[in-house]
């Protein structure tokens, strides 16, 4: 076999400008952050409560509907502007910023393979933020090896039967609606017997069996879910019997970059407040911005930063063109992003000194924050075998790795 | 009911302003935004249209063509439609002038209530109300702390030392109203998109009946000087807090600050 030539692929003309329109978008939501949910997010990670009261906020502001039709009661914006709300409200505070992100998050595989009717029935009703989705796929044992899952659903004349548990489901406990994933035909295995489904959270049978304590993004509930022959009607299954993994696949290969945009966020905040601080303090009779080791440090993590935001944006630009490549896209930026902001914000502790691993600094709260972002929506070694299989494939290269 | 209100973009509070040559702001330079006490107005006529008191809410602003996007922002925090007027001869426009020009594009609009914001961040004369006023020939109803609207006649609320004084006038009437009034509402994502679709009105000083040679301004900036600088702060430090604590009463006493 010869040898591949380049492993550049993507120099190709998707390109992306930033619009007079995202600078407004931009400035309504930094606004927002800045003037409102700043000021609560000391608070939220201490109490680890979910702000109902920012998620009202955001709603207020059409900042929950960013990914749904006009039809629909949303504001269709393109990915780079729903890029930039979750980079915004992550800016001020990670959990704040999931209340959007996970809107859409539970809201993707209706997006993607739900009919007219059940966007027309639903869409409405999360655009307004009257009701908040969540995505129900990982359970106990199947994490990363999505297609070990061992949820039930087993038809019962016009309906389905769910019967399981589901863990780390981000806002499983404040959802009025899931989409939830679970097996069809458990002797087709995963792959091929996963099905996907629309559940209301009032439905009996559903419960919340408890709530993770978390290192960070501590105000986003993260719970147990037990499904216990929850009846769900075939009209809200979405696709067909079987189309589950498939679903699942398209859903995380697209949502992974609001976590990007979540970690470019929350780099930049934690860049600014470094920044911030640095001009202030004073050692040695001087600002310590003034020393070239603290000036080195801020110049990596604002040059890093943008490299991600580039890099997350660029993604955003193929996603919305459907790239039959967006997955290579999405796992680089959310694998850069999420390294990104865990460097970023250790660095800004680092320039605080002592100050940063006191809770009366933000940036200890940012780094841990931060962690999550290498794990969730696929760990970083998930994003890189990701990556590695489109630049294997790419080359003509059988991959003999699992 | 119609309200027009008139806003003015001026550079950012925070931003360091500059002068051109003439000793014009110079405005290009500078992070622009709109007038922050405008905002209150704004605030206010959006709240009378909330409680339908008010059908419809109109922004009208003079500048350059740069100002439109002041009446863009307006807009996306709710309202109807915005009227620019611009011209090359209205750049060192005086208070005079801007009120002469405001009239006139006043007298085509016909609103029940003009209403404007107690000054500019950037100029602080607060003439224009009353000059707008006096001009047409209306009431003004200054300073209000809340603005009212009845059958034919508007009231504000206006702070007194004691307390608050009503003042009523029969409409139409120019009023501005104070920081009073309540916190500015913040854009929404729709009213953004919506405020970008809306077709705003260019009005020229030839669309207004003006000939540029009648506008001279009757005052003119001579200087602008920056404040002097202050002198360095008195740090109290390497003493316990009720030393401190008392230096700063000693200090403040010796000032008759405090008694």
């Amino acid at each position: 076999m010869a040898p591949p030539t380049s492993t550049e692929t993507n120099t190709s003309a998707t390109g992306y400008r930033l619009s007079r329109e995202h600078d407004e978008l931009r400035a309504l939501v930094r606004q927002l952050a800045e003037e409102r949910i700043a000021p609560r997010a000391a608070e939220i990670d201490e109490k680890a409560e979910f702000p109902w009261d920012l998620k009202q906020l955001l709603a207020e502001h059409d900042l929950l509907g960013t990914c749904f039709s006009e039809r629909h009661g949303g504001t269709a914006l393109d990915g780079i502007g729903q890029a930039i709300v979750a980079e915004e409200v992550a800016r001020a505070d990670a959990t704040t910023s999931l209340i959007p992100i996970v809107q859409k998050l539970g809201a993707l595989p209706i997006l993607l393979a739900g009919n007219d009717d059940q966007q027309d029935r639903y869409f409405p009703r999360l655009a307004s933020g009257e009701w908040l989705s969540a995505f129900a796929l990982t359970e106990d044992s199947a994490g990363s090896d999505v297609a070990s899952l061992r949820m039930r659903a087993s038809r019962d004349g016009d309906d389905y039967l769910l019967t399981g548990t589901k863990r780390f489901i981000t806002h499983g406990s404040v959802a009025n609606l899931l989409s939830v994933f679970a097996l069809t035909d458990a002797d087709a295995g995963g792959r091929k017997g996963m099905s996907a489904f629309i559940v209301e959270t009032d439905t009996p049978g559903f419960s919340v069996a408890r709530l993770e304590h978390k290192m960070g993004i501590r105000g986003s509930p993260t719970a147990e879910l037990t499904f216990d022959e929850v009846r769900v009607p075939a009209a809200n299954r979405l696709g067909e019997d079987g189309d589950g993994f498939k679903i699942a696949m398209s859903t995380l290969d697209r949502s992974r970059l609001a976590i990007a945009s979540q970690a470019v966020g929350i780099a930049q905040g934690a860049t600014d407040a470094a920044l911030a601080y640095a001009a202030e303090r004073r050692q040695f009779g001087e600002r310590i911005v003034d020393f070239q080791a603290i000036q080195f440090m801020l110049a990596d993590m604002a040059s890093q930063t943008e490299a991600a935001r580039q890099l997350t944006y660029a993604a955003c630009a193929r996603v919305d063109d459907e790239d039959p490549n967006l997955a290579y896209w999405t796992s680089a930026a959310k694998l850069i992003a999420g390294d990104t902001a865990m460097r970023a914000t250790t660095d800004a502790v680092q320039i605080f000194g002592g100050y940063g691993y006191i809770t009366e600094y933000p940036v200890e709260r940012m780094m841990r924050d931060a962690k999550i972002t290498q794990l969730y929506e696929g760990t970083q070694q998930i994003q890189r075998l990701v990556i590695a299989r489109r630049l294997l494939a790419r080359a003509g290269i059988e991959s003999r790795s699992r | 009911m119609k309200i027009v209100v008139c806003v003015k973009q001026v550079p950012a509070t925070t931003a360091e302003k500059r002068y051109t040559s003439e000793l014009r702001l110079d405005r290009a330079a500078t992070e622009a935004v709109i007038n922050p006490l405008d905002e209150y107005a704004i605030e206010q006529a959006l709240r009378l249209k909330e409680g339908s008191v008010v059908d419809e809410v109109v922004y009208l602003s003079m500048g350059p063509d740069s100002a439109s996007e002041a009446l863009r922002r307006s807009l996306a925090m709710g309202g109807d439609g915005g009227v620019l007027v611009t011209d090359p001869a209205l750049a060192g426009a005086d208070e005079w002038v801007t009120a002469r020009v405001l009239a006139a594009a006043l007298d085509r609009l016909e609103p029940d209530v003009t209403l404007m914001g107690m000054a500019s961040d950037d100029a602080r004369g607060s003439l224009v109300p009353g000059a707008v006023a006096a001009i047409r020939g209306v009431p003004l109803l200054a300073y209000g702390a809340e603005l009212r609207l009845t059958d034919g006649a508007a009231q504000i609320r206006r702070l007194n030392p004691t307390g608050f004084d009503i003042l009523e006038a029969p409409l139409p009437v120019v009023a501005s109203v104070t920081d009073q009034v309540g916190e500015p509402r913040y854009a929404s994502l729709k009213g953004i998109m919506a405020a970008r679709r809306m077709e705003l009105t260019t009005w020229s000083l030839a669309d207004l009946g003006f000939d540029p040679a009648d506008l001279a301004p009757l005052t003119q900036v001579v200087a602008a000087d920056p404040p002097p600088a202050k002198p360095p702060a008195q740090v109290i430090s390497g003493v316990g807090p009720d030393e401190a604590a008392s230096r700063v009463a000693d200090w403040l006493a010796e000032r008759k600050l405090i008694a």
